[in-house]
């Protein structure tokens, strides 16, 4: 198959509803940005999943490492006072 | 790093990923996975996507043919629906590092299949609702279970794959109801095709448990999650009840309930006549991937077109930039 065939692979994420965040859905091949958009529509908002589409030609995401135990998140596991059952408040203190 | 220690990382990256299948939890794209794990995935994933893309052309051959512009409206929305659970499918094989452009090949050169059902011809309207009911329905059972299976991108697929299904089995029943209620002809037409597509409908669940080799592994990797003989009988159980509904009797004379087991007991798909199809010697197996083949490459000069047009766009947007 010839180069001017093989399309690059776009991400595709999806805004379901007002109030929501764009979701990772799926990939697909197109030509350009403006396929991809018309693209992302018919294949993944045939029946009203979303109301806006992000397309991303997958080449430009950056990505952690793989190995969920990586180091790189090492610093959020070690830090227990960032959350709130950390401190010991007694019971009868209200609303808090 | 010596032959040792690298023998020690390999086995601890192994270890891990068994621990991530035994805590019920996903594998995803990135995450270390055994080769026969990752090929396992490829062969089923791409044979699944493979299916919904041939899997179009039995009904579309009734597109322009439908007998009311209600049926043809439906029918064009299931057809493209393969054609989207397809590409669902290829997305997800994809994240496995294969290029859907090598499945396609693949494909065409008979180097992967796709279900047995696909290579049986579709003779009157009637087939349109029988595929919906059965094939669709059998499909369901499959894939309800694949929706859990251990490869995140593949349950997610499913996931939304099944979501549209419900609608394909639905239409077909519905369109066979319709036809029930109408003249003795196309009574006929209906008893036909269910007499028909029984029994390779009952065959698209693989061959029996004790003959299928892959089964075993693809169950301890959490791939798949019941037998092929389980599905089986969970689809005659569904279906039965329907098809007295219905009114039209399923071709299995050996078919009746079995108050102690709480099943249906029914009769032996003819697994040879499955291998014979598998192996490509069904009744239209050579016309389907030959339509394949000519829409892909027909369609080769539609790509090229629209890579150049691309290109040029891109080209011209770097020119008014520097302007």
């Amino acid at each position: 198959m010839s180069d001017s065939e093989n399309w690059p692979l776009y991400e595709i994420f999806i805004r379901g509803k007002r109030g929501l965040n764009h979701v990772h859905v799926g990939s697909l091949h197109a030509a350009d940005d403006q396929m991809a958009l018309t693209h992302a529509r018919d294949l993944y908002t045939r029946r009203n999943e979303g109301v806006s589409i992000w397309a991303v030609r997958s080449e430009y995401i950056a990505a952690s490492t793989r190995d969920e135990k990586d180091p790189f998140f090492a610093p959020s596991a070690d830090k227990v006072y960032r959350h709130p059952t950390f401190y010991d408040i007694p019971d009868d203190v209200p609303h808090i | 790093m010596t032959e040792a220690a690298g023998r020690d990382a390999e086995h601890d990256l192994e270890s891990r990923f068994e621990a991530t299948i035994s805590r019920d939890q996903r594998i995803e794209p990135r995450d270390w996975m055994p080769e026969g794990y990752r090929r396992t995935l490829i062969r089923q994933i791409a044979q699944h996507a493979h299916s919904e893309i041939i899997g179009m052309q039995p009904e579309g051959e009734w597109i322009t043919r439908a007998p009311s512009l209600r049926r043809k409206a439906i029918l064009f929305a299931k057809v493209q629906d393969e054609a989207g659970h397809g590409l669902y499918l290829y997305s997800a094989a994809e994240t496995l590092g294969i290029d859907r452009a090598e499945l396609t090949e693949r494909l065409l050169e008979g180097r992967q299949k796709y279900s047995s059902i696909f290579n049986y011809p579709t003779l009157s309207y009637a087939d349109v609702g029988v595929i919906g009911w059965f094939v669709d329905g059998a499909a369901i059972c499959n894939q309800v279970p694949l929706c859990r299976s251990s490869y995140g991108p593949y349950a997610r697929a499913m996931v939304r794959i099944c979501k549209e299904e419900s609608f394909h089995q639905r239409q077909g029943y519905e369109l066979l109801m319709t036809m029930m209620r109408g003249t003795d002809a196309q009574r006929e037409m209906v008893q036909d095709a269910v007499d028909r597509w029984w029994w390779p409908s009952l065959m698209m669940f693989g061959p029996p448990d004790d003959d299928s080799p892959n089964s075993a592994q693809s169950m301890a990797w959490k791939i798949k999650r019941h037998s092929n003989d389980e599905l089986r009988r969970r689809f005659v159980d569904m279906t039965v009840p329907q098809a007295a509904k219905l009114g039209v009797t399923l071709p299995d004379p050996e078919l009746r309930w079995n108050e102690e087991r709480g099943h249906h007991d029914f009769g032996t798909p003819d697994f040879s006549e499955l291998k014979e199809v598998i192996s490509g010697n069904g009744p239209c197996n050579t016309e389907r991937i030959e339509r394949r083949r000519a829409a892909h490459e027909e369609g080769a000069w539609v790509r090229a077109a629209a890579s150049a047009h691309a290109a040029k766009q891109a080209a011209r947007a770097r020119e008014e930039a520097v302007a």
